[in-house]
């Protein structure tokens, strides 16, 4: 268990002043010019060593990320750091607690990102739906700027201007090139890659998007050392990271913990334990509702990491953790995740936009149990011409519950398809969570 | 050049080349739906999928880079499959998409025969359907009156947006919604209201957007194809007309780089109803003030009754703007051999002359000279409704930036921006005495709005003074450049339809009191204001009709073979698609007919020998096709002509784009589109 010393989020639960002056408390802001003073190679160095991995999801390397960025602008262009805080994954939750208790540490890491990648601009683009979020955000980076932390001449000893820009609760502007697509004032639409943000973003110049997280983390890892951080967590997946566990867990919260924590411990330690014992556990999405589910055998003792999960043909994706257990419906559960991307999906490329609403359709009948066995190949087959044909992944989001599903529980679905089958017309089929 | 291997078969193709150029180069046929070569990238049909080696999924050719691949661990070329099992399945995948949520209404739809996606479903799709939900239904929109929407169909590839965005420059189409609930529309069903919207239906892939007029009128495997060149502006659009039977039923633009890459105005495209109606199909002779049908002999004698008394100098002839170069020839050398000066073909007044040498009123700059320039100033004339092509290529090289843009004259929309110097010929006088200009290569484009008026010669002095003085000619380079609005004109100045020694010009000739007999070549843009006889040879019940004293019918521009000479100089030949209605002959046959009648045979028995006379007389218009580049030397004369000029700003010729000639003001289609435009039309959503 993380010890209440290691931990980068101190105000997590919000007990403390969120403002300058508690965070300054906590030990935010404290020097920030000697970080500027060791250069942007030492720091870009320092982040590549500590082995962070971006908690948006995919778990880039960050450090490498950064070092993707123009040391020098050759053509005049300049360079922007933007903040993915459009933190809309079902079940994710933790990039709101840290802006609205610990903004601190959010707005000092733009700054130092801001220096490690030339940018004098940064963006934070923030969730339409978190309005209180936004202007605790906004004060604090109100704060800053009155104690002289950020804007021109500042103590820091680099220019740097922060704005918040808020979205307007498209899921899909969550992407990457979507988020800078409405940054520009666009309908959120995802761009083709190549080329690449850090090559051309925002406005057509180099940019780097990070996560929340990602970002909020970097000045305690540059203070404490490389080491320190990589020392948490199995090789490749070192650090603390923000678990944000929900579904049938008796205490459901928010917890920052050394990475690859098995599950049991994670869920006994913070949470007091599944709903009914740990018998009584059906299945867990482990990282956000875009990642494929995992039966309860799988993962009870598998760390939580992005390996592990891997392995499991799952993800760490967010680290946003779903507990299930056996009074749930997964067949039902799929499908409104499925209904979720159905709806978010943005429209621009083909598979994406007839395909997932093809498996919605097919899998709310499924879960009624109103269908045929071979439909369940059918479902597979379609959720494989979606998965990897699309623009952005949002593609794969969709199709990788589904496949997920489908892997562990398709026995589930044949028997639904049987209970149907033996009394089409009668309510014989009870519905959980109801 | 980067090597690669598509295939099997390693090619050497440009970085800059996408995977999609690189393959067709390789031979290989890659499918697809949201790429087209004139519009932006989009990548989202996810058709042109292939499989590149070391990339886990298939990659969207038409938006990968060449540049983008990545060689192999020991340095070999990156490989590329469009054949493989996976490729295969991605683009079942993909069509298998498309196809769940369209209509499976190919045999009422006007797009069958040839649609994209009938035919890509035919090669790279599976045979039946595993869907077995309700397919969606989307609303049809309401854009207008020539593109008709069935929304249904639609497949998202946004080439329509891209465009209207990009090429017309009008950012009036869009999206709204997201996911399968996407819709393509005007968001609030208004009329699109760029002059080009026709190309739409062309880039639709699908049945979504159609030709509203020409809705449920035929099939394509039923009409005959004629390639030949539009008449409607002086820019020679390269069209092909659709006839089935005697009627023309469609008009298509035909690919031609250097003139209309593959758009045409929607004048060009929709005219053809004008085609059917208010058409002259007997001759006529004006009895007792009423215009009596007549035969052709008795219409002949009616006009040679009238020539045995006339004196021979006060015969004219007035060519209109519709006219080929062979009838202008024809008229020319018939008026010659009557013995009379008075002949022009400039019914708009304006003051271009042969005698100023042929670069003094040509579009020397050329068409696809325009991508190459650097700063062009627009002086009286406002292209978009002028020259819709034309206009969009220009809007072409100013979205490539580095284009400057000057305007003097109206301060239209025309689509991009520019600098406004001023209304009139004052602000043109300011650069007849400039510095030398930084730009290398400068267009100065002057419309008819800056020539067709009584100080027309000044302007046209003024204009070529400042071409000099501020370097739009240079070695290998000629910026003067004219726009002209009329199809027949640069074909007639070229075969010298101007007005001889003492002649009169056109404006002359319709206002002189002694003028006794006139002849109208299609002019209906003139009003014959004093007593002369009047033959009128056209194919409309338009003005000149109305004013006649003998109508002969003639054939209209998709009824005869001709030739246009474009406002660049280039000749290309029209042919005959259809054949003119009731007694009505091509023109030069009228002609000929009408010469022997009234004693002067032309010396001539068809429409060959004709042409081997005017390719003998004017050797460049046997060059069809080709631009034979005009003498630079002589606008040094012409800026030395002087003049006063007013101080009347300029004003384009052009007041009604879709009703600028008989054949649009006998069209039901364009008469809409005028009310249209003029904000006389109540509107779906109002």
């Amino acid at each position: 268990m993380l010890a209440d010393k290691d931990r980068i989020f101190k105000n997590l639960y919000g007990v403390h002043d969120w403002g300058l002056k508690g965070a300054m408390d906590r030990g935010a802001w404290d020097d920030t010019k000697a970080l500027i003073t060791k250069g942007r190679d030492w720091i870009v160095n320092e982040m590549k060593a500590s082995g962070l991995r971006g908690r948006g999801g995919a778990g880039f390397p960050t450090g490498l990320k950064w070092s993707f960025m123009p040391k020098e602008s050759t053509d005049g262009r300049p360079s922007y750091l933007v903040v993915n805080a459009d933190e809309s994954e079902p079940g994710t939750c933790k990039d709101r607690e840290i802006m609205r208790h610990d903004p601190h540490l959010l707005i000092e890491g733009c700054l130092i990102a801001g220096f490690a990648m030339n940018a004098h601009a940064g963006y934070i683009y923030i969730r339409g739906e978190y309005i209180h979020e936004r202007d605790r955000l906004e004060a604090a980076i109100e704060q800053a700027y009155e104690a002289g932390l950020l804007g021109k001449n500042n103590k820091c000893g680099w220019d740097f201007e922060l704005y918040v820009h808020h979205g307007a609760g498209a899921y899909i502007c969550g992407e990457e090139t979507a988020l800078l697509e409405s940054l520009e004032g666009k309908k959120g639409m995802p761009r083709l890659k190549p080329p690449f943000p850090a090559n051309v973003g925002l406005y057509g110049c180099p940019t780097t998007v990070n996560n929340v997280e990602s970002i909020a983390v970097a000045p305690d890892i540059l203070r404490r050392g490389a080491g320190w951080f990589a020392s948490f967590g199995r090789p490749n997946n070192a650090g603390t990271k923000l678990f944000c566990v929900s579904g049938h867990v008796n205490q459901p919260c928010n917890v920052e913990e050394a990475m690859s924590i098995p599950f049991r411990e994670l869920i006994d330690k913070h949470c007091g334990g599944v709903r009914g014992g740990w018998d009584n556990l059906l299945a867990c999405i482990p990282g956000g509702s875009s990642v494929p589910i995992v039966p309860a055998a799988q993962i009870i003792d598998c760390p939580m990491d992005f390996d592990a999960l891997k392995e499991l043909k799952s993800g760490l994706g967010t680290a946003a953790v779903i507990v299930m257990d056996k009074s749930t419906d997964v067949v039902r559960a799929i499908a409104r995740i499925s209904y979720f991307y159905k709806h978010e999906s943005c429209g621009q490329c083909t598979p994406c936009r007839e395909g997932t609403g093809w498996m919605w359709r097919v899998l709310t009948r499924m879960a009624e149990g109103r269908a045929q066995k071979k439909e369940i190949d059918l479902l597979l087959d379609v959720a494989g011409q979606v998965e990897g044909h699309t623009i952005c992944a949002l593609g794969d989001a969709a199709a990788w519950p589904v496949q997920g599903l489908i892997r562990h529980f398709r026995s589930e679905i044949e028997k639904r398809i049987d209970d149907y089958a033996a009394n089409p017309h009668g309510d014989s089929v009870l519905q959980a969570a109801e | 050049m980067p090597k690669l291997i598509v295939d099997g078969k390693e090619i050497e193709v440009p970085a800059e080349f996408t995977l999609l150029q690189a393959c067709e180069q390789a031979g290989a046929e890659i499918p697809r739906f949201c790429f087209h070569e004139r519009l932006s990238i989009a990548g989202n049909c996810r058709m042109c999928l292939v499989e590149l080696k070391g990339s886990p999924k298939p990659v969207a050719s038409c938006a990968w880079a060449v540049r983008d691949c990545r060689p192999g661990p020991n340095g070999e070329p990156p490989v590329v499959n469009t054949k493989t099992p996976m490729v295969k399945k991605a683009r079942e995948g993909v069509m298998e998409f498309l196809l769940i949520n369209h209509p499976l209404d190919c045999p009422i739809c006007d797009q069958g025969g040839e649609c994209d996606l009938q035919d890509q479903a035919m090669a790279y799709g599976v045979d039946k359907s595993r869907y077995e939900e309700n397919k969606r239904a989307v609303e049809d929109k309401y854009i207008g009156p020539l593109v008709k929407t069935i929304m249904t169909r639609c497949i998202h590839c946004t080439r329509c947006i891209r465009f209207a965005t990009e090429v017309a420059g009008v950012s009036e189409l869009g999206a709204i919604g997201r996911g399968e609930d996407m819709e393509i529309t005007t968001y609030l069903e208004k009329a699109m209201s760029s002059e080009l919207q026709g190309n739409v239906i062309d880039l639709c892939p699908v049945g979504a957007l159609t030709s509203k007029p020409y809705a449920f009128q035929a099939r394509p495997w039923e009409l005959t194809k004629t390639e030949s060149i539009d008449a409607m502006d002086a820019a020679g659009s390269n069209i092909r007309v659709d006839v089935r039977g005697r009627e023309v039923q469609r008009v298509m633009p035909r690919l031609h780089e250097d003139v209309n890459e593959e758009w045409i105005s929607d004048k060009s495209r929709f005219i053809w109803d004008g085609l059917r109606t208010q058409r002259l199909d007997k001759p006529y002779v004006r009895i007792k003030g009423k215009l009596i049908r007549a035969s052709w002999s008795d219409a002949f004698a009616a006009i040679a009754d009238k020539m045995r008394s006339a004196n021979a100098k006060k015969v004219g002839a007035i060519i209109g703007d519709l006219a080929t170069a062979e009838e202008s020839f024809a008229l020319k050398k018939l008026m010659d051999q009557i013995g009379s000066p008075n002949i022009d073909c400039r019914q708009d007044g304006s003051v271009l002359h042969p005698k100023y040498g042929r670069a003094s009123y040509l579009f020397n700059a050329t068409i696809a000279g325009i991508e190459e320039a650097d700063g062009m100033m627009i002086i009286g004339a406002n292209p978009r409704k002028e020259a819709p092509v034309i206009n969009a290529r220009i809007r072409k090289r100013w979205r490539a930036g580095g284009f400057k843009i000057g305007v003097i004259g109206e301060q239209a929309d025309l689509t991009y921006d520019y600098a406004y110097l001023g209304a009139g010929p004052d602000t043109l006088a300011d650069f007849t005495k400039h510095k030398k200009a930084q730009l290398k290569k400068q267009i100065w484009l002057i419309g008819q709005g800056a020539l067709a008026r009584p100080d027309g010669e000044a302007v046209l002095s003024m204009f070529a003074k400042s071409v000099h003085s501020v370097g739009g000619i240079a070695d290998g380079w000629n910026g003067f450049s004219v726009l002209h609005t009329a199809a027949s004109r640069v074909g007639a100045l070229d075969v010298g339809a101007v007005p001889g020694e003492g002649g009169l010009t056109a404006p002359q000739m319709a206002k002189s009191k002694s003028l006794e007999v006139l002849f109208l070549l299609g002019a209906d843009e003139i009003e014959v204001e004093n007593d002369a006889f009047v033959v009128y040879i056209g194919t409309h019940g338009d003005r000149g009709a109305h004013r006649a004293d003998v109508i002969l019918p003639a054939a209209a521009y998709t009824e005869k073979s001709g030739i246009f000479v474009n406002t660049e100089g280039r000749p290309q030949l029209a042919k005959r698609a259809a054949f003119a209605p009731g007694d009505a002959r091509e023109d030069w046959a009228i002609l000929r007919a009408l010469s022997d009648v009234i004693g002067h045979k032309l010396p001539l028995d068809s429409l060959s020998q004709l042409r081997q006379q005017m390719f003998a007389a004017h050797p460049h218009l046997a060059k069809l096709d080709q631009i034979v580049p005009a003498d630079a030397s002589v606008l040094a004369k012409l800026s030395k002509l002087g003049g006063e000029a007013k101080k009347t700003g300029f004003k384009s010729p052009v007041t009604d784009f879709y009703l600028t000639n008989p054949i649009a003001r006998a069209s039901a289609i364009m008469a809409e589109c005028s009310r249209l435009a003029a904000g006389k039309l109540p509107q779906a959503a109002e």
